[in-house]
């Protein structure tokens, strides 16, 4: 098969991209999407030109490096798939196939189409765990779990953490990541004493990495390689205003017990 | 130099509670004034980094992926195995650890695995009360199923992404003390040089793969749990970015590597499906419980239609050889035994290089439904990947390198031979022996991270002044600088070579040889042909490898080389042990020790040791140290699966 | 709780609630008015009365007001903040970008709110405030009787084509924009269920299209001659 690629190629992340046309021959419907840009590189290589630099590691689907905007859609037009799981037997011969990076404020460009993503490490720092100390902690069956919720947080858990919802979205919203994240643990019994807390701080750390808001659009859960239902952007919504609300009341409290 | 393996002696049952009290302990005030160095951040880094954060001390965090909750533990399938015992099937610690000893066909420390086995019991009460979400019953009580072969159901699992989740849960934990400050973590920085001095492990030397700055960092002890070393057969099933680097820099600067040549190889993978491929996709071996593998009994019936094949003209071979396991083999020997049938111009599929895995009667018997409830995600996958349907047609499947056994030598404390410089989970050699069990290198991981780096690591400081008040060592130390140096000009040497051939060509061609000659059978004429190969091809790599651009900005190409640099080096060595030990265990299997009937052959009488190699020079062979090891409590069998 | 919890209107996900309260009540109101309209098909008798009704009770129709006024503000001004974070958060576009899950009136908020409120602003002036120079007929304020006469300005505006012609247009704006917001505020106030998505997709798409109609009946019933 052949292909026509239109690649957005950048220094760094200051200065300005722009679109490089490559022609690629030689690919078999079984090449990955990844392995058909390994073959352009090695070419790129060989005639003493930059490799295109993209993140890529486990090639199974779950590790959550890789992201590509492919033909426009987050990860390509495989669904339920991340882009090392894209095959090109997807493609017509002779496609043009335009490849970008994720887009978004909050995930700058570092070269090419790989994207600084620590923004959502930060959220997780925010309040993304349930503060057990090691070793300080009760027999595992102590609290038992019933199967639907532990279903649903696993649900929820699935998430790679590869960013395609906030590619996908047209405000560049963390609203699925971010929800997916906090009901994990606000599922749990475990994630009870500090659901509050992690809720609202996950939030404004989302808002003060400048992520977009969520306006319902629902790209997100249909470009998400793990099916995360936007289901729970709504809970998500629910715990932050019933977090906020009781925040309140317990501030109020205090302040009339000061 | 004797290796001392620093086991406490006495009941097995009550050697790490005495070893711990006997451990040195830092004083709470002066935790903070040692910084720890974490190499790596999948379930051994991010456990130790998060659980020494802490207790106190000041620990620096670094992987090359752009978050630690990328680390390829992530990939882990299966689940994770603990003595929990919550089935009632006779399970215990006992049994964990003989299982383990056997199953690592008696090439481990009897001691380490008995601790392995103890504290797997804590791992999974830790990894519950971090959240992560394992698999339950209807009751509210955690599940658990029967795993690789296992007679007791002891594995717990989080749908078929269990080692995401309990990876998740050591991420979060380390999150958590990033933002309580205990815990600086340095994403894409790759650890380039290990800096000791005086003896002792004092930093490191690493490369920002975003700028392409390189730093020094000194600490009072450095740990490494960069995972394993598969990469070298270029396909495996190991993630792209993993790297021998980190250890390899360790070994060069003086800390043994151990057992080499204890590979584990897989035997349920999707088969290689061209000469581009970039990885080999693992299926978990749970296929195996349903599914029958087999090939036609005739070479000529290969190109024929699976369906077309009558019965009397299938032989499945497991079933075949090993009437009393049949298809539920261990490991090892399924991937033999599979290899013995391609050899014979008896394999399907491109190349002959596959087997059939077979559901025809199972389908029949349990009905589909049925198999899409237990398989439903892997036939998914399967028919994802390969474009067939494996509800039509028998899936193909085909071993593949998929975790090292072997690793940095470690004694009791997890402490290399190298003072200050640990080795925790794949990155060691300790627990597993030959050969390493499913579902037991998640429980290593977070054994060693949670549960022995935060009691041993506290010994050794205990022992030496802080860094911070000695001021000993800063980043002007000479031998900071020099190391710095090291790095400096081993990238610039690499950047002007300016050849004709890719870094991919270079690791392919290493990636064969090795499969062929150190792959799933090893014998003495094709190992010493590699050993002659091998230091040719390294020769060539330094003088004739392609890297454009520069080294100050992201360049992914440069990242490469550096690691195939390390694993051109590393494949010598392990040809080397596996040609020194002329016996079959494991995984590893020389053709000269085999039973008649082509089963592996132990030899307890000149091998039962560890093989640690010590590296002295860049023009002379390492020299062997041998650790002997003693069984006291499970008795040396032969294995046997007829 | 060691948080210093800041207001839930300070964050992204409290503004979007603004947005869907705001917008809550100026629904009823579309529904009210709209209810309200459709008497003109009952005769001017009926219409009149309701509007003498509601001028005759200065604390139900100033009450209404001010409750829309402030409705209208905060919608109106948490939707320019929003759609201003919204544009920084994405500064450099995506050349290609193809959509999947969303849809025109999804994408079009923020453009049909701005025709609505541009609607608003001329049907205030056109009806409410009586500025009808150069529309070709005289504004009616009073009937005989001295009272407003909604009804005949109704029916001599809506002869107007344009006029009309405008309303059909602000009539499609505001369906789509309703269309939208009749489900997804259901989903920002986190009161949905998976098990009733569906069902408030499709109740979303009639009420919409309900209000479509009710509203289109009254000009078109005048222009067609029906009402006269």
């Amino acid at each position: 098969m052949k292909f026509k690629l239109n690649v957005w190629r950048q220094e760094n992340a200051k200065s300005a991209g722009r679109f490089e046309k490559y022609d690629i021959d030689g690919i078999t419907s079984g090449h990955s999407f990844l392995e058909m840009l390994d073959v352009l590189n090695e070419k790129l290589v060989m005639q003493g030109k930059d490799p295109i630099a993209f993140d890529h590691d486990c090639r199974e689907g779950i590790c959550g490096s890789c992201s590509l905007v492919v033909n426009g859609r987050a990860h390509g037009p495989q669904e339920a798939a991340t882009t090392c799981q894209l095959h090109m037997r997807k493609f017509r011969d002779g496609e043009e196939i335009n490849v970008e990076p994720w887009r978004a404020g909050a995930f700058p460009v570092i070269r090419d189409l790989a994207v600084d993503r620590s923004s959502l490490d930060r959220i997780i720092q925010a309040g993304g765990y349930v503060s057990v100390r090691t070793g300080a902690v009760a027999e595992a069956n102590a609290i038992p779990i019933s199967k639907d919720v532990a279903d649903r947080a696993m649900d929820a858990a699935a998430c790679i953490g590869c960013g395609a919802c906030v590619a996908a979205c047209p405000n560049a919203s963390a609203m699925l990541f971010t929800a997916a994240k906090v009901r994990h643990l606000n599922l749990l019994p475990q994630g009870q004493p500090e659901r509050d807390m992690r809720t609202i701080k996950m939030v404004e750390q989302m808002d003060a990495e400048g992520f977009g808001a969520c306006s319902n659009h629902l790209e997100c859960e249909a470009a998400c390689p793990k099916q995360i239902s936007a289901d729970f952007i709504g809970e998500l919504n629910r715990d932050l205003a019933t977090a906020m609300l009781r925040a309140r009341g317990a501030s109020g409290n205090a302040s009339a017990g000061g | 130099m004797a290796l001392q393996s620093n086991c406490p002696t006495g009941p097995i049952e009550q050697r790490w509670e005495k070893h711990r009290f006997n451990l040195k302990l830092v004083n709470p005030a002066n935790k903070r004034k040692y910084e720890v160095i974490v190499v790596g951040s999948g379930l051994a880094g991010g456990a130790a980094a998060a659980s020494l954060g802490e207790l106190g001390y000041k620990v620096q965090c670094f992987c090359y992926q752009d978050s630690p909750r990328r680390a390829h533990s992530i990939a882990a399938q299966g689940g994770i195995n603990s003595a929990k015992n919550y089935q009632n099937d006779g399970d215990s610690v006992y049994r964990l650890f003989y299982d383990t000893v056997k199953g690592g066909d008696y090439r481990s420390r009897e001691s380490n695995v008995y601790r392995l086995a103890e504290v797997s019991l804590n791992v999974i009460d830790q990894c519950v009360a971090q959240g992560v979400p394992f698999a339950r019953e209807y009751g509210g009580m955690l599940d658990n199923r029967s795993f690789g072969g296992a007679q007791v159901s002891r594995t717990f699992y989080a749908r078929g992404q269990t080692g995401q989740q309990l990876l998740l849960g050591a991420y979060s934990a380390l999150e958590r003390q990033v933002a309580a400050g205990t815990v600086a973590m340095h994403t894409r920085h790759e650890m380039l040089e290990l800096i000791v001095i005086d003896g002792r492990a004092r930093g490191i030397v690493t490369r920002d793969l975003s700028t392409g700055k390189i730093d020094t960092h000194v600490a009072d002890a450095v740990v490494i749990a960069s995972g394993g070393y598969g990469n070298v057969f270029f396909l495996s099933t190991n993630a792209m970015g993993c790297n021998v680097t980190a250890t390899w820099r360790a070994h060069k600067k003086g800390a043994f590597f151990a057992n080499p040549c204890f590979t584990q190889i897989h035997p349920t993978c999707i088969p290689v499906k061209g000469d581009y491929q970039s990885k080999l996709t693992l299926m978990s071996e749970s296929l195996r419980n349903d599914g029958r593998v087999w090939v036609p009994k005739s070479a000529e019936d290969c190109e024929k239609k699976p369906g077309d094949i009558p019965e009397a003209d299938r032989d499945y071979f497991l079933e075949r050889r090993y009437p009393a396991f049949g298809n539920l083999v261990p490991r090892d020997v399924a991937s033999r035994a599979t290899k013995v049938v391609c050899d014979e111009g008896r394999g399907v599929g491109p190349g002959g290089l596959g087997v059939y895995l077979d559901f025809r009667d199972s389908i029949e018997r349990l009905g589909k439904p049925k198999i899409t409830e237990r398989y439903g995600n892997l036939f998914d996958m399967y028919h994802h990947i390969t474009d067939e349907n494996p509800y039509e047609a028998p899936m193909r499947i085909y071993p593949a390198v998929h975790y090292t056994m072997g690793g940095l030598w470690v004694d009791y404390n997890l402490m290399s031979n190298v003072p200050g410089l640990f080795v925790l989970g794949e990155a060691n050699f300790s627990d597993h022996g030959a050969n390493r069990l499913g579902a037991s290198a998640l429980m290593q991981g977070l054994s060693d991270g949670y549960f022995v780096i935060p009691y041993t690591l506290g010994d050794y400081l205990a022992k030496v002044a802080p860094t911070s008040t000695a001021k000993d060592v800063t980043k002007d130390h000479v031998e900071v600088k020099a190391a710095k140096k090291v790095v400096t000009d081993r990238l610039k040497t690499l950047l002007a070579v300016n050849g004709k051939r890719t870094v991919d060509s270079f690791h392919r061609e290493l990636g064969k040889l090795m499969w062929d000659e150190c792959g799933m059978a090893r014998n003495e004429k094709g190992l010493n042909g590699a050993l002659e190969k091998l230091p040719v091809l390294r020769e060539e790599f330094w003088k004739n490898v392609c890297i454009p651009g520069m080294g100050e900005s992201m360049n992914q190409e440069l990242e490469k080389a550096g690691r195939v640099a390390d694993l051109l080096e590393l494949g010598e060595l392990m040809c080397r042990d596996a040609l020194n030990r002329n016996e079959s265990c494991g995984g590893h299997f020389r053709e000269e020790s085999a039973t008649e009937e082509g089963e592996a052959k132990r030899d307890d009488e000149a091998y039962c040791y560890v093989a640690a190699w010590e590296h002295t020079g860049e023009k002379t062979a390492p020299t062997l140290h041998k650790e002997a090891l003693e069984f006291e409590y499970v008795k040396l069998s032969q294995r046997s699966y007829k | 709780m060691s948080t210093q919890a800041s207001s839930l209107t300070n964050t992204t996900i409290g503004k979007k609630m603004v947005m869907a309260v705001s917008g809550l009540v100026l629904f009823g109101f579309v529904i009210g008015h709209m209810l309200g309209n459709l008497q003109v098909f009952l005769g001017p008798d009926a219409i009149n009365g309701y509007s003498h009704t509601l001028h005759a009770t200065p604390v139900l129709i100033w009450g209404a007001r001010s409750v829309l006024l402030v409705a209208i503000v905060a919608h109106a001004t948490t939707a320019i903040s929003l759609a201003r974070l919204n544009r920084a958060a994405r500064p450099v576009a995506y050349a290609v970008k193809k959509d999947i899950a969303t849809d025109y009136a999804a994408k079009t908020m923020f453009w049909s709110g701005l025709t609505i409120a541009l609607y608003i602003a001329y049907h205030l002036a056109h009806l409410t405030f009586g500025m009808t120079k150069g529309l070709g007929y005289q504004h009616l304020p009073f009937d005989a009787n001295g009272l407003p006469d909604v009804y005949h300005n109704l029916v001599q505006s809506f002869r107007v084509p344009w006029c009309t012609a405008l309303y059909v247009v602000a009539q499609g704006a505001l369906s789509m924009h309703l269309y939208h917001g009749a489900w997804s505020l259901f989903q920002t106030l986190g009161v949905n269920h998976k098990r009733y998505n569906e069902t408030l997709r499709s109740s979303a798409v009639a009420v919409a299209m309900a209000v479509c109609v009710g509203f289109l009946a009254v000009p078109l019933a005048v222009l067609f001659g029906v009402v006269k």
